[in-house]
């Protein structure tokens, strides 16, 4: 709690920022609008006009909010929680194929690290790919899953999924594998005198003292599948979800919905990382290991 | 059917000679043989069953047709790189990664920033960055230069962790020892805490090389002149000349793991005095 104060200060610094940064960008257009109207603009009528366009080149803060409380909070009152309009629906669009393709990705993932742990000629072949496709540019192919699951009748859930699996499959593989390696000769040793089989070693010595290594990678996998999730959504062009949502906005120039869409998938990503935090202190503690 | 035969019987021998060299005293090599082997297969099985199941090439062209429009439309590639990799995502690569170290040196003095950056920078790290594309592009218009801001931020909050964890590697007998030495802080900086920090320097300048090259590529699937890989991908698609696309993905892969090795290659000859670069002996 001792960094609280510095961190409020930061983001204290960030909203001014940001403000300062639409004030600034916004001026021209307002200029522009009072020129046209024939009226000299005080400073003041200048700043209060920079706060509340239509179509701002970068909406204030509250703008922002507003917007997603009328698509969130104000839908929810008027009890339309998830009409097509509502941030919720798109939300939860985005969230289920982040989600489906999370679980996917981990279960591949993990599957794949014992492979590569128990099988040498696996670890040879296969881990030295796992490494570099994490220099390739993965979420290139995205548009090109879609439209080929597209044409062979499967669209919806799954192709975003697949595109979400695909990017957190290989954080989860290289922090398990180094997991799953990381009992030393010691107690691996220790397990041979209990004449322990290959089984238990496994899950008595290897998955435990994994666990460490698991979680850090868990949370690049989910923020990594939330974005293939975002950018999953772009090629359908713009039907549902976060992406389209900000597919749909830079289409019309609607910037404050490309905001809020932007601050939503923000928060989305801070509560999904946020909860296997929480899960990794609660399991690690049980562990005896934090 | 002759042709899944064939694939079924090479994937057989492949596994074989992997599992036979696998098996051999480790050697350089070996472990060289081994990935390309398996490589090889990978593309060999998918050849004879793009040809046995008689698979629309719409669907999945096979490697040897890829092959083939990559060095056709090699002049096209070639364009699609410099305009994406080249304009757009090195110089954001660039200007981004300066920034932030920069940054990081410069609040390196006031712990309170510190404190207060680096959850916000790691906390920034985990975000959907790539939904800035849109805003980038409505910004600084279609040419490289809304795909080169759009690579700045995305690099920025990576290596700008790294670099403040890199320059709080050293310990306290260190840093006494420059003390008693009378150095001053730009000393101490450039003799002790740079060179320390190197290693997490060159981590996050990793991480960012991937980063760098989603960056430029998907902000141009937010529109776009009519050159670069990610427009190129987007348009083909469309047209379902997949052929063509995977000749870019190719040229996408090669153009990351050229980045990626270029940037291991610096980190080996600057950081050669770390563990993990020594050679074992």
């Amino acid at each position: 709690m001792k960094n609280l104060f510095p961190i409020l200060t930061v983001v204290a610094a960030i909203f001014a920022l940001w403000y300062a940064g639409s004030v600034a960008l916004n001026a021209p257009w307002a200029h522009d609008k009072a020129q046209r109207a024939g009226i000299e603009l005080t400073t003041k009528e200048l700043i209060a006009d920079t706060m509340a366009q239509k179509k701002p080149k970068l909406p204030p803060p509250h703008q922002v909010g507003a917007e997603i409380w009328k698509t969130t909070g104000a839908m929810v009152a008027k009890g339309r929680a998830f009409s097509k309009r509502s941030l919720i629906y798109h939300s939860w669009i985005t969230l289920s194929a982040t989600l489906l393709g999370f679980a996917l990705g981990t279960g591949f993932g993990i599957l794949l690290s014992v492979g590569i742990v128990y099988n040498r000629t696996m670890d040879m072949s296969v881990m030295p790919w796992v490494i570099a496709s994490q220099t390739i540019p993965i979420l290139a192919i995205a548009p090109m899953i879609i439209v080929v699951l597209n044409a062979i009748g499967i669209s919806g859930l799954l192709p975003k999924a697949i595109i979400s699996m695909y990017l957190s499959f290989f954080p989860i593989v290289v922090g398990m594998v180094k997991g799953l390696r990381s009992p030393d000769h010691m107690m691996v040793d220790q397990m041979k005198t209990w004449s322990a089989s290959k089984g238990q070693e496994f899950w008595k010595l290897r998955l435990p003292s994994s666990m460490p290594f698991l979680f850090p990678s868990l949370k690049i996998a989910m923020a990594a599948s939330l974005v293939g999730a975002i950018v999953g959504e772009l090629p359908t062009g713009a039907v549902a979800g976060l992406g389209a949502r900000l597919l749909g906005g830079s289409y019309y120039g609607q910037t404050i919905q490309i905001w809020s869409a932007l601050i939503t998938a923000a928060v989305l990503a801070a509560t999904l990382v946020g909860i296997i935090g929480m899960i990794q202190k609660v399991v690690l503690k049980r562990m005896g290991m934090a | 059917m002759v042709w899944l035969f064939a694939g079924l019987i090479g994937w057989l021998v492949a596994w074989r000679v992997n599992v036979w060299l696998s098996s051999l005293p480790p050697s350089r090599a070996i472990s060289l043989a081994v990935p390309t082997i398996f490589g090889l297969t990978l593309i060999f099985i998918w050849e004879c069953l793009v040809r046995g199941f008689e698979i629309n090439p719409v669907l999945l062209p096979a490697p040897s047709v890829i092959a083939v429009t990559f060095a056709t439309s090699i002049p096209t590639l070639w364009a699609d790189f410099v305009q994406t990799a080249i304009k757009g995502a090195l110089s954001g690569y660039i200007i981004g990664c300066g920034a932030a170290f920069l940054t990081a040196v410069a609040i390196d003095r006031f712990p309170f920033l510190q404190r207060g950056l680096l959850p916000v920078g790691n906390f920034v790290a985990a975000l959907p960055i790539i939904g800035m594309a849109p805003i980038m592009v409505m910004w600084f218009g279609f040419d490289w230069q809304s795909k080169a801001a759009v690579v700045v931020i995305m690099v920025f909050f990576p290596m700008l962790v790294n670099t403040v964890e890199g320059l709080q590697a050293t310990n306290h007998m260190q840093r006494d020892l420059m003390r008693t030495y009378a150095a001053n802080y730009p000393q101490t900086l450039m003799k002790l805490r740079l060179p320390a920090a190197m290693p997490f320097i060159f981590n996050g300048l990793k991480i960012s090389t991937t980063l760098a090259l989603i960056g430029a590529i998907v902000a141009e699937f937010f529109g776009s002149p009519i050159k670069g890989m990610g427009f190129r991908i987007s348009t083909e698609v469309g047209r379902l000349a997949l052929d063509m696309v995977w000749a870019e993905i190719v040229v996408a892969a090669l153009a990351g793991s050229l980045f990626y090795g270029g940037v291991a290659l610096l980190e080996k000859a600057v950081t050669f005095w770390h563990p993990s670069q020594r050679k074992d002996r």
